[in-house]
């Protein structure tokens, strides 16, 4: 006699979530667009992680640079090189990791704070949820760029400072939508059942409505990660960003203040903004992909 | 989010449910007004604790550069009245706020209201320009793009609009200024390089306001071409949405032209949403300001702010960033309650 | 006399990124002044197509082949001058779910002035306005709803100013596409009423939707039976409703329970499977998969039309009764 083999209830969600996975990635193939900006993303992520490989990290130090002020491109200097003598390809490349890595952990911090106070406001239903709705209004309204700089000027200027003025001014866009998504959830009857099992606040959260509201958040995480990036372009450009280090922003900040523009040195002013216009398009082109997959909402038109 | 996550939650709050509202437009106008209130005072507290929530002694973070002496460091203790209890600091805080009065900018050595009503004057201008040219632009382009969906023109000005969308827009203020303003090549600059007005030229004079305009032609097309980019995209979302509606159905079965239909219904109808989302927007318009006043170097709110940086002159960033977010949440609150006037469904 | 409505082997099949979707395979029906003809099927079955091709409404990716006439004149190929005369001048409709088919922000006597001055531009406003107010008060709202808005009515007050709306440029013939569906069973009596009464007060010609066999016995004359997108049953409304003969027709008739069968009460028949996906449509008989009367021939021949009664033609091979028209030319030889 054969039985069928017993799964346990953590490989059956397991498989569950591979199959859903699996047929979202299915969706995915099937939008251009999303494609080609994954595909954008890929490439940006081999050159920041590859960087060492790909331009030798004494390029960054001003004091070994070698090359003229701001000559144009050569066939030594492929970019050309900045005010002090380095390639600017070799700062482009280096400068990916920052803008790269700032992004993500501004998104991180942002979707962190974002989430919590998100599902923490759909779900509580009487004064704190309706506390912390309001907060989030307020907070929204709020400009972006004056908050930040107010913010970066008492902080300081360090990779992680910038990036928590990021995290910190976004955070709000990201709680509204998970609230959204955490009251339709909870209007779904499973969640009764769970309470009247006996669920506790905590495990409702975590085991049945945050595995509903991923996708979207994974969606929106995508979009954040854009804005985040041009963000940090811009608090760079205007003075804020990590003087030890260079990112796209920073180089842009230095193009500005050496006259680069008046000298005509497009190579220092160009570059960096293409790639920051690269890698944001790429992340929204996917983060739209994501959105009209899991909202059906927008799937009948784009 | 998206334009088109947010355009889709702003017109799905709108419906109204079967169930009748009561109190209606009064009931709008207070909770609006109350949301905005609530905002400024959250803004304001925010402002408050900012320096004073940190670790460090605030007196030190603020002098930091530049008190040697422990005299100067108690003046300054006192001129701040770090001295006094933080509910009695807090009180004395709103009092000078409700007065005008924001402290003295370490840079100039003036008060920081004054500096703000000076340097008001030329963001007013900018902004003022750029909004308006891009609002009815977008809303064109956005509407056109929309009836059109999936051809050429949408495609085009869709990809253009997610280009320009993910452009910072100090950017192409700097390609436009080298391009027309240094002149590329054998090609001589048209425009002037910064500032807003050459030296010696009388303001207010014919021939003084041509030249302003001259100096802000570059900086008003860089920021209606990103404004631009935001609302067409918001309109075509909006009446992307409203076209899928069925009342067009029954315009269209009543003998209405499909242009009527599109303009008289489904266009007017799609402008409230996106008046809404230009409203939640807004704090992009001030970004740009100051983003583009840097890049221009036009003596207005945004240079002021940025030139703050260095110092850091921190009455002055905390005087831009309280004047800025108070117009924006006073702003918000205008398009809200004329979203209330022009949607039936809010007011009754 | 030329019928009000006629269709003439109608199909309308839909232009999809999977490949066409035949919604309607072949309809003919005619209608004559004065007269209410139901449609009923599930939905899917294709009676809004249908309906949408009477005033020309399909969506663009929408290919409509055969004729469909009203007052004689070919609904497809007239010109737009025509067209726009014949949208509400001639036939009106009165759709479904109103808070959607009406324009939330623009008020309820607005929307009901735009088509009288759309058909007459002389009209003047303040006549305008009084005819608005007759009309509102012929279905039996109050002259001053007019300056309303559709959300702060009910759903039957809604329904009630889209048949206001579709009168008001004295039509002939009236299209109601569900037009009581998602309303309250005592609010549904009422709009009906409203709807019959109208239409017999003023001698219109009514084609009726629903998928609501009950509405359909008691509001109309003739009824036909859709399903797969082809007319399965047609015939006098109290002979569908109680003799129904097609085994569809059967199973929605038995699936409303009727006061007095004492075993509907316990277990309402409903109908086993799901309704035919267009694209995908079965061989033969399209309902044989579910008839609980299919015979082998039924998977692979198109199912014959038999006339079990004068003027009662049903496509079934199981039904008994005439193999042509009674009363049309016989065949030589029979």
């Amino acid at each position: 006699m054969t039985t069928a083999p017993v799964l346990t209830a953590r490989q059956v969600s397991w498989r569950r979530r591979r199959a859903s996975a699996a047929r979202t990635w299915e969706q995915f193939r099937h939008r251009p667009s999303g494609v080609v900006g994954l595909g954008i993303l890929v490439v940006f992520a081999f050159v920041a992680v590859a960087a060492p490989l790909l331009a030798n990290s004494s390029g960054l130090e001003v004091t070994k640079a070698t090359g003229g002020i701001l000559e144009s491109p050569s066939t030594s200097y492929w970019l050309g090189t900045d005010e002090n003598g380095r390639s600017v390809l070799t700062l482009l490349i280096w400068g990916s990791r920052v803008s790269l890595f700032v992004g993500l952990l501004a998104t991180a911090i942002s979707m962190g704070i974002g989430t919590l106070v998100g599902l923490a406001s759909g779900h509580f239903r009487g004064f704190l949820g309706a506390a912390l709705f309001r907060v989030t209004e307020w907070f929204l309204v709020i400009p972006f760029l004056p908050l930040a700089i107010v913010l970066a000027s008492v902080l300081g200027r360090s990779l992680l400072n910038i990036s928590l003025v990021i995290g910190i001014t976004s955070w709000p866009g990201t709680a509204m939508l998970i609230r959204a998504q955490t009251l339709s959830i909870e209007n779904r009857p499973y969640l009764e059942r769970a309470k009247v099992l006996g669920s506790g606040h905590w495990r409702q959260m975590s085991r049945h409505v945050l595995p509903n509201v991923m996708p979207m958040v994974f969606a929106n995480t995508t979009l954040t990660v854009a804005i985040a990036i041009l963000s940090e372009t811009t608090l760079s450009f205007l003075g804020l960003g990590d003087p030890l280090r260079v990112s796209w922003g920073t180089m842009l900040d230095a193009a500005f203040s050496t006259g680069a523009i008046t000298t005509g040195a497009w190579w220092y002013i160009v570059p960096p903004g293409v790639c920051v216009i690269l890698v944001v398009l790429a992340f929204t082109l996917v983060g739209q992909a994501l959105e009209e997959i899991f909202n059906p909402r927008l799937r009948e038109r784009s | 989010m998206s334009v088109r996550t947010e355009v889709a939650e702003v017109t799905a709050a709108v419906q109204p449910t079967e169930r009748r509202r009561r109190g209606g437009r009064g009931r709008y106008v207070l909770s609006k007004v109350a949301g905005s209130v609530g905002a400024l005072f959250f803004m304001l507290v925010f402002n408050f604790f900012l320096f004073r929530v940190l670790p460090g002694d605030p007196v030190r973070t603020l002098g930091r550069n530049r008190l040697v002496s422990d005299k100067q460091v108690a003046e300054l203790r006192q001129t701040l009245g770090l001295d006094q209890s933080l509910p009695r600091q807090f009180v004395t805080y709103l009092e000078n706020t409700f007065t005008g009065q924001f402290g003295l900018s370490f840079r100039y050595r003036q008060p920081v209201s004054g500096l703000i009503l000076d340097r008001l004057g030329p963001t007013l201008v900018l902004v003022g320009t750029a909004t308006v040219l891009s609002t009815v632009i977008g809303i064109y382009v956005g509407m056109v793009s929309a009836w059109n969906r999936g051809r050429p023109v949408d495609n085009v000005s869709t990809w253009s609009g997610l280009v320009l969308y993910s452009m910072p827009e100090w950017w192409l203020g700097l390609l436009l200024l080298a391009v027309f303003a240094v002149g590329l090549g054998p090609v001589p600059g048209l425009f002037p390089v910064n500032g807003l007005i050459t030296t010696g030229v009388d303001m207010w004079s014919v021939a003084g306001l041509l030249d302003m305009a001259w100096h802000l032609t570059l900086p008003v097309i860089t920021l209606t071409l990103a404004y631009v980019a935001e609302y067409s995209l918001i309109m075509r979302s909006s009446l992307l949405d409203e076209m899928g509606e069925d009342y067009l159905l029954t315009a269209r079965a009543k003998g209405l032209r499909d242009i009527h239909v599109r303009r008289r219904h489904a266009a007017r109808n799609a402008l409230l949403p996106t008046t809404t989302l230009v409203a939640l927007n807004l704090g992009f318009v001030v970004s740009g300001a100051i983003t583009i006043e840097t890049v221009f170097s036009i003596p207005g709110l945004g240079l002021l702010t940025t030139e703050a940086l260095s110092v850091p002159d921190y009455p002055l960033l905390q005087g831009t960033f309280l004047f800025f977010s108070a117009a924006v949440i006073v702003a918000n609150l205008a398009a809200n309650l004329l979203y209330g006037l022009l949607d039936p469904r809010v007011r009754t | 006399m030329t019928p009000l409505l006629e269709m003439r082997d109608v199909h309308v099949t839909y232009a999809t990124a999977a490949g066409p979707l035949p919604a309607v395979r072949g309809v003919n029906l005619s209608l004559e002044p004065g007269e209410s003809l139901g449609v009923a099927g599930e939905s899917g079955c294709g009676k809004s197509s249908l309906a949408a091709t009477v005033l020309r409404l399909q969506p663009p990716n929408a290919t409509v082949r055969g004729s469909v006439l009203v007052t004689g004149k070919d609904v497809q190929t007239v010109d737009w001058g025509q067209l726009r005369a014949l949208r509400w001048g001639e036939a009106a409709m009165v759709f479904q779910g109103s808070l959607h088919s009406l324009n939330p922000v623009q008020r309820v006597g607005d929307q009901i002035t735009e088509p009288i001055r759309l058909h007459d531009g002389s009209v003047s406003p303040a006549r305008a306005s009084e005819r608005v107010g007759q009309l509102l008060e012929q279905v039996g709202l109050p002259a001053a709803s007019a300056r309303t808005y559709p959300h702060q009515l009910s759903g039957g007050q809604r329904q009630r100013v889209m048949i206001a709306m579709a009168l008001a440029c004295r039509p002939r013939l009236i299209l109601a596409d569900e037009p009581t569906t998602a309303l309250d069973v005592m609010v549904q009596a009422q709009v009906l009423d409203v709807l019959t009464g109208l239409v017999r007060g003023l001698e219109l010609g009514l084609l009726l939707i629903s998928h609501d066999l009950s509405v359909l016995g008691t509001t109309c004359d003739r009824v036909l039976v859709m399903y797969g997108g082809r007319v399965v049953e047609q015939g006098a409304a109290t002979a569908v409703f109680d003799h129904p003969q097609h085994p569809y027709t059967r199973a929605l008739a038995r699936a409303f329970p009727r006061v007095g069968d004492a075993d509907a009460r316990f277990s309402p028949a409903g109908l086993a499977g799901d309704p035919p996906d267009p694209r995908n449509l079965p061989s033969g008989c399209t309902f044989h998969p579910r008839c609980p009367r299919a015979i082998d021939v039924c998977s692979t021949h198109e199912p014959p039309v038999r006339w079990p009664e004068p003027d009662r033609p049903v496509e079934c091979v199981r039904v008994e009764g005439a193999e042509t028209a009674p009363g049309t030319a016989v065949a030589a030889g029979r």
